[in-house]
């Protein structure tokens, strides 16, 4: 899922000064999970954001909404009304929520309340850890199902940098080693032999590097 | 919620199997605390979410008090542990938004330990005093004075 976290109150009291009406617009999806933009978090932002408007006399109102998803035209439907009313929207939203809200609303001014960090899962209560960058060329066959772009801090393709302690990542002791991992995994999975292959660097293309990605399946088209 | 000007009001969230049974047993041993203080019963403080406290000021609290049993004797095992991670979280709210995060706190009590409750009232009614009434109430009082005038 998409992992976020959510901007100070500082931060977001100087992205939307000048306006009167706020809305504060959750999404029930992936940012519910990672506890930074579903209805909880919606009504807490509100509430902190009413207090700092009455506290330092900045004078805005605050609304709340939560919609199932915000990357969907069809619930995106459900919040026109509430985002008719407001002067703008802070959405609650991933970066591909804000921007679909955007979209939508042509002339209204709509915010990122979140910064969207990546594509990762729960690790354990209160952590998320990233697992994949998104490369558009999946490699994890090679690797036992660990990925080496996301998970090795210099994105080793053929590890490890020997810098690794213990079962340490030279980089941040507080992560494990990428490398480590994989040779563990390959050999429980006997398919160490995979690791006699020399990886030719990565073709990056497919990544974001060429603007934007499209995908287009013919077959669903009208 | 301030009909008096100068006071101010802190709410105090009292967990039913400790701190409230000690409000109640400090009212049995005759056991003094300031007027100010609204007690809000709660299950267990571990009931508390953080917008509850964010609510509380945004309603007209000044402080917000949060009792909940001694650290190893929850009655629901680790409410009170939860609550005081909460607690937290809501003060850097709080202080981001421009509230002094001193206005919110968490004590914790026995349902025996009504003196050291009434104590910490005390405390916290002395320690909201001198931060004076909240900034939320202080804008709605110069409106209010504001209309009279
Ligand atoms: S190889 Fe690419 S697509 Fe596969 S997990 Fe890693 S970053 Fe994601
Ligand atoms: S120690 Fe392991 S994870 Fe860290 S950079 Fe080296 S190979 Fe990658």
């Amino acid at each position: 899922m998409i992992v976020a976290e959510r901007k100070t109150i500082p931060e977001i009291v100087d992205i939307i000064k000048g306006h009167k009406n706020i809305l504060v617009l959750g999404c029930g999806t992936c940012v519910t999970v990672c506890l930074a933009g579903g209805e909880r978090e919606v009504s807490i932002m509100a509430s902190a954001l009413r207090i700092a408007s009455r506290a330092q006399n900045l004078g805005f109102k605050v609304s709340e909404l939560t919609i199932e998803r915000q990357c969907d035209n069809i619930f995106i439907e459900q919040a026109a009304e509430a985002i008719e009313k407001a002067d703008a929207v802070l959405s609650l939203g991933c970066g591909a929520g804000v921007q679909a809200i955007a979209e939508r609303f042509a002339k209204k001014p709509v915010y990122a309340g979140l910064n969207t960090k990546f594509l990762g899962i729960l690790e354990e209560r209160g952590t998320w850890t990233e697992k994949c960058a998104q490369c558009g060329d999946c490699v994890l066959a090679d690797y036992g199902g660990i990925c080496p772009v996301t998970r090795c801090a210099k994105h080793l393709l053929n590890g490890p940098c020997g810098g690794s302690r213990e079962d340490r990542c030279e980089v941040n002791p507080n992560r494990a080693c990428a490398w480590q991992l994989i040779y563990k995994r390959l050999k429980d999975i006997g398919q160490l032999d995979r690791l006699e292959k020399i990886s030719m660097p990565k073709q990056w293309g497919t990544s974001l590097s060429g603007g934007p990605r499209v995908i287009i399946r013919e077959d669903h088209r009208i | 919620m301030n009909s008096n000007n100068k006071e101010i009001t802190v709410v105090a969230f009292c967990c039913l199997y400790c701190a409230y049974a000690a409000a109640d047993l400090a009212g049995s041993m005759r056991l003094q605390y300031p007027a100010n203080v609204r007690i809000v019963r709660t299950p267990c403080t571990g009931r508390l979410e953080v917008e509850f406290f964010l609510k509380a000021f945004e309603n007209g609290a000044d402080g917000v008090l949060v009792a909940g049993c001694e650290e190893g004797s929850c009655h629901f095992k680790e409410g009170n542990l939860v609550a005081k991670r909460r607690v937290n979280y809501a003060r850097k709210y709080l202080q981001e938004s421009g509230l002094e995060p001193e206005r919110l706190r968490m004590v914790n009590v026995s349902s025996a330990m009504a003196r050291q409750l009434t104590d910490h009232i005390k405390d916290m009614v002395e320690t909201v005093r001198k931060l004076g009434p909240s900034p939320l109430n202080k804008a709605k009082r110069q409106q209010q004075q504001e209309i009279k005038s």
